[in-house]
């Protein structure tokens, strides 16, 4: 069953990839796509699940930044704009940034990174995907039927007694999605845990798997909180029991407490497998291990653990106890260590490396420095008393998207593009695909750097209307946002473009290391013909490169 | 393969495992990975309980007394003997025991259906009484502080609630159980998702065990 | 005027703007030079060990080293702590208004704000205050979560339903700033906005003695005392034996039945008046009836003016 297939070597013949049987090929009609337990085309329906969740978000942003670049109401009513950025966050957050690389690329690369055939459960991995689509048509429902209003983090009582909005078909919708969530995460730590290939030790792990791993961790133990928030909410709004309406007897800062133990380390499910993407892109074009291997796998650890006592920076000005914020303060900065860690072995990373300058290393060093002005950010913002002057305003709004769309979607793209090939057998135009991470760099810096004085200046969030001294740097940013707009568009285009006209890829167009990279692309359903035995310490680049310069296969 | 009247048995080992070991570890892990989850799901409600109780223990000690101390006493006998009917039932699986299989799953669904029976004798005994505050339903109350007695149902039936769904829920995969069970299957090397329905009829159970004390037992008697 | 021109900072209007403001600006700086770094590092080591660059030392090191390791974590962790502290001093400083604040009283709904001063003048979404004077809000909402905030004070507090809360500042310049209601509330979010314009002390006491007549809440709040019934029970001058008394009670412990005791504070009297049933004094029979639905949060907040003026016997 098993034989010795030293990583460090190409022995994969290139037999043509995608005339010989692969995952892809393996059934073509849709009832062996919608019936899959083949952890690869999981992914792949969470791709086009979460691009079609992407565009609608994106479309609802598109349509905020409109109305904005005029103080008055111009482009739509305020009910509506209410609407569009409850919409924008909910759908952004649950159904795109949540899912995304765990859910993708995750679900691809798991089993393929532990040599594994596939996931622990690969029908609960099927479930996952169903759970969350039917999740997201609840949601959509309640989008289409009228929208709701309540802001994505739907405070109580105006979420719970108040607001006229369909705030139970949301809730559902996301209290199912969230098993999706769970189940995944699950399923990720089985495998990580009883699914390694033989030789395969926790420190010869890819840094993804370890990101990955701590990502799974928050989201098994921090979205039951979520679900039974919404379940309360739920409860409160359908049988009037009064658990956060003071009219009824109930605390509305129970609710904020409550929903921020989930959410606080939700940011953290979003950014960590970014951070592990970026850790496998710049190895690969350094073409050397990453500086600290041991730290920045402990790092995801660390911030994993920290995630769950920060919650509470987010009520500073809530009427919570001023000793219970100087806690919370101290806390939000000790979780921004770790983060710290990673930048500076990143950084450390390219001394003496081999660098190129691919699409996605240019996704990665992007990431890289526009993680750590939004983590600077996050300095201003846990100080307390800076806090209270930009609490609720365009400065948090800027934070939140520095590190979100910089970073997470950035490192989001950069996996895509690296892992393309691997995925589909293709590679894509590395020109339109290096003007498009420039573009997307570019457009997002001037959509969000104003909106950073727009905040300390005073300029509340989810505001339609504004003073007009406000208007200059709204435009900017609208300004910023449209560039960052088509900046989307072309991935989009040119990653379908190439599933037809793409050249063919190799097993390891990049020469990487990484069990991924030692089976065909595509691969076979079962990933592997033999179960690979690892030999040798993870990022052996100058093994790889060293056997490249012989000429070849060991 | 002559005289052979079925077909060839099924590997007991799914396709993505090496081997059987590797594949119950991973079954329990899994299984506990999911009790994780759900301990934090009714975390949230214990912290509501915790917080609402501290602010008034006198009044949440004088609705507790409401509660009926017999049924959930009762209640609590049935559900930790249908523990033991299930753990029962998992050992009489791997031993490859089929009729004892069978009668331990029947004996669990019986005393889990005998609990929810009596949970709904006492929900309605709590209508009848005009101690349902839910959906605008009448609430009396004659002593002090009103608001909190209400807090105390509210909480008692949404933790109940939620509780009696987990149960239902675990009946519901008992069911299948079963009649997979007097098909003949879940036997020996095949008895892995008994021993994991095992793990999650007894967290419910362990629920319950907190539960009851901090619903029932405060008040003054 | 509210200054409407194209600015990066916002104007400076209260005593605790600077300090605030220098934290902001070291916090600026730190991020600049951090940024910087890592930019910087990214830039030389991309361009000096670019992979057509064959003229460069590529022999590896050990690729991890302990003592680097260490200290990219000591420095940021120190630096953060001293930011904590700072921030963390600030903020508690600015909590606690200082002795002699004058108290406005406000009360928030969707969508505006109603401010009362103490001679009992009132104004919607205006609030003048006099300059070099420590003013304290205590707010409450009469429905969703709402939030107070001046940026040119650089102060910011939710106001909730159903609790008083509270945050001071003192201005430092006359002139006329913006109020945002900060915390989402529902529609007209973005059109709860106010001006807090800022007078010299003279002008301030002109500008209260006009306005339509009106009474301190002390005399409106003694007068809902007697046109509530309050007083058949809670005679001023002493116990009844039917009802615990209220002179001299604002600030006091009070015992319960069930053994706790709580000071009676703004919280305790406005849930007294709506739930007497919540908190029984020690001594005392259930005979209270509840005003819940009868009297509105300005009517209490006059109603707990009086009693708090009530002096010991």
């Amino acid at each position: 069953m098993t034989a010795l297939v030293d990583p460090g070597s190409i022995t994969v013949p290139d037999l043509g990839p995608l005339s010989r049987r692969n995952y892809l090929n393996a059934g073509y009609s849709v009832r062996s796509w919608l019936l899959t337990t083949d952890h690869k085309r999981i992914a792949l329906l969470y791709l086009m699940s979460i691009t079609f969740f992407f565009m609608l978000g994106g479309a609802a942003a598109t349509l905020l930044r409109l109305d904005l670049m005029t103080p008055q109401a111009d482009l739509v009513q305020t009910e509506t704009f209410n609407k569009l950025f409850t919409a924008h966050g909910v759908i952004m957050v649950f159904f795109f940034l949540i899912p995304s690389i765990p859910a993708v690329l995750g679900n691809f690369l798991v089993p393929l990174m532990v040599g594994a055939r596939d996931l622990a459960f690969p029908r609960l991995n099927l479930l996952s995907w169903y759970v969350y689509m039917i999740g997201g048509l609840f949601t959509l429902y309640a989008l289409l039927a009228g929208g709701v209003d309540t802001g994505w983090t739907f405070y109580a009582p105006y979420s719970s007694t108040y607001s006229n909005t369909y705030v139970m078909a949301t809730a559902v919708g996301i209290f199912i999605t969230g098993f999706s969530s769970i189940l995944t995460g699950l399923n990720f730590i089985v495998t990580i845990h009883k699914m390694r290939a033989p030789g395969l030790t926790w420190f010869r792990l890819p840094l993804f798997i370890w990101s990955i791993y701590a990502t799974s961790i928050i989201m098994v133990l921090g979205t039951p909180v979520l679900a039974i928030t919404l379940l309360l909410v739920g409860l409160e709004r359908m049988l009037g029991i009064g658990i956060f309406d003071p009219r009824l007897g109930g605390d509305p800062i129970l609710f904020q407490h409550l929903f921020w133990f989930y959410s606080h380390p939700a940011v953290y499910i979003m950014i960590l497998p970014s951070m592990g993407v970026v850790s496998e892109i710049i190895p690969c074009y350094c073409r050397k291990r990453p500086f600290g291997y041991a730290f920045i796998g402990f790092s995801s650890f660390a911030i994993a653990v920290f995630s769950f006592l920060v919650w509470g920076h987010h009520l500073f000005v809530s009427g919570q106890s001023i000793y219970a914020g100087m806690v919370f303060s101290m806390l939000s900065y000790m979780v921004a260590i770790p983060s710290a860690v990673k930048v500076f072995n990143w950084t450390a990373s390219l001394h003496k490396g081999s660098i190129s300058f691919d699409t996605p290393m240019l996704y990665a060093l992007g990431f890289v420095g526009l993680f750590t002005m939004g983590g600077l950010t996050g300095l201003f913002v846990a100080a307390l008393a800076v806090d209270v002057h930009v609490h609720d305003t365009y400065f948090i709004v800027s934070h939140f998207h520095y590190i979100m769309v910089g970073g997470a979607v950035m490192g989001y793209l950069g996996g895509i593009h690296f892992w393309w090939p691997k995925m589909t057998g293709r590679l894509y135009p590395e020109g339109w695909a290096r003007l498009s991470a420039i573009l997307i760099f570019v457009g997002f810096n001037l959509t969000f750097f104003p909106q950073y004085i727009l905040g300390y200046l005073g300029m509340p969030r989810r505001y339609h209307v504004y003073p007009p001294e406000f208007q200059v740097l709204n435009v900017m940013s609208s300004a910023g946002a449209s560039i960052l707009g088509l900046g989307y568009f072309f991935p989009l285009t040119y990653l379908i473009w190439s599933l037809y006209y793409g050249k063919r890829a190799s097993s390891n167009p990049w020469r990487a290391t990484g069990l991924e990279w030692q089976t065909p692309s595509p691969p076979p359903t079962e990933n592997f013909v033999q179960t690979p035995v690892v030999l040798d310490e993870a990022y052996d680049y100058k093994r790889m490169d060293g056997q490249l310069a012989e000429g070849g296969a060991a | 393969m002559s005289g052979e009247t079925q077909a060839p048995a099924l590997s007991p080992l799914a396709h993505q495992f090496d081997d059987l070991t590797q594949q119950n570890e991973a079954d329990d892990l899994g299984m506990w990975l999911f009790l994780c989850t759900e301990l934090m799901f009714f975390g949230g409600m214990f912290l509501a309980y915790t917080i609402y109780r501290t602010r008034d223990e006198a009044t949440f000690a004088a609705a507790s007394a409401k509660l009926e101390l017999l049924w959930g006493t009762v209640n609590t006998v049935v559900l930790l003997t249908s523990s033991l009917t299930m753990a029962l039932a998992v050992h009489a699986a791997e031993v490859r025991q089929r009729r004892k299989l069978i009668m331990l799953l029947l004996g669990t669904m019986v005393l889990g259906t005998a609990f929810l029976s009596i949970k709904f004798m006492e929900y309605y005994h709590k209508y009848v009484h005009e101690l349902m505050p839910l959906a605008g339903l009448p609430f009396k109350w004659d002593g002090t502080s009103p608001g909190h007695a209400e807090m105390f149902f509210d909480l008692y039936f949404a933790m109940t609630g939620i509780h009696a769904l987990h149960m239902i829920i675990g009946l519901g995969i008992m069911l299948v159980l079963l009649v997979k069970a007097t098909r003949g299957g879940l036997l020996g090397d095949f008895s892995g998702p008994v021993r994991v329905t095992g793990l999650y009829w007894h967290f419910v159970d362990m629920v319950w065990v907190f539960l009851f004390p901090l619903l029932y037992l405060i008040g003054a008697r | 005027m509210i200054d409407d021109g194209f600015r990066l900072l916002p104007e400076q209007a209260s005593t605790h703007a600077p300090h605030v403001d220098l934290l902001y600006f070291c916090l600026i700086g730190l991020s600049v030079f951090f940024t910087a770094l890592i930019s910087a590092l990214i830039l030389y080591f991309s361009i000096k060990y670019r992979r057509g660059n064959t003229k460069v030392d590529r022999t590896p090191g050990s690729g991890h080293s302990l003592s680097l390791e260490i200290i990219w974590m000591v420095i940021p962790f120190v630096l953060s702590m001293g930011i904590f502290a700072w921030g963390a001093s600030l903020y508690f400083s600015g909590y606690r208004p200082p002795a002699g604040s004058m108290e406005i009283r406000v009360v928030a709904k969707q969508w505006m704000w109603k401010f009362q001063h103490p001679n009992g003048r009132r104004e919607i979404n205006t609030l003048h205050v006099p300059v070099g004077q420590p003013v304290k809000v205590t707010m409450i909402s009469e429905d969703v979560i709402h939030s107070f905030y001046v940026p040119a004070f650089r102060v910011k507090r939710d106001v909730l339903p159903g609790s008083y809360a509270s945050c001071w500042f003192e201005a430092t310049r006359t002139g006329e700033f913006h109020l945002f209601c900060a915390e989402y509330c529902g529609t007209n979010h973005s059109r709860m906005i106010g001006r807090v314009i800022v007078m010299e002390p003279a002008e301030y006491e002109d500008w209260l003695g006009g306005g339509s007549s009106k009474e301190p809440p002390a005399v409106a709040g003694e007068r809902l005392f007697e046109e509530l019934r309050c007083v058949t029970c809670h005679r001023p001058g002493g116990a009844t034996g039917r009802c615990p008394p209220m002179a001299g009670l604002f600030g006091r412990e009070v015992k319960l039945t069930g053994g706790n005791t709580v000071i009676a504070d703004e919280n305790y009297l406005r849930e007294s008046i709506l739930r007497p049933g919540a908190k029984v004094v020690a001594g005392f029979q259930p005979l209270m009836p509840g005003y819940d639905g009868q009297v509105d949060e300005e009517q209490l907040i006059q109603l707990i003016t009086y009693i708090k003026s009530l002096a010991k016997p």
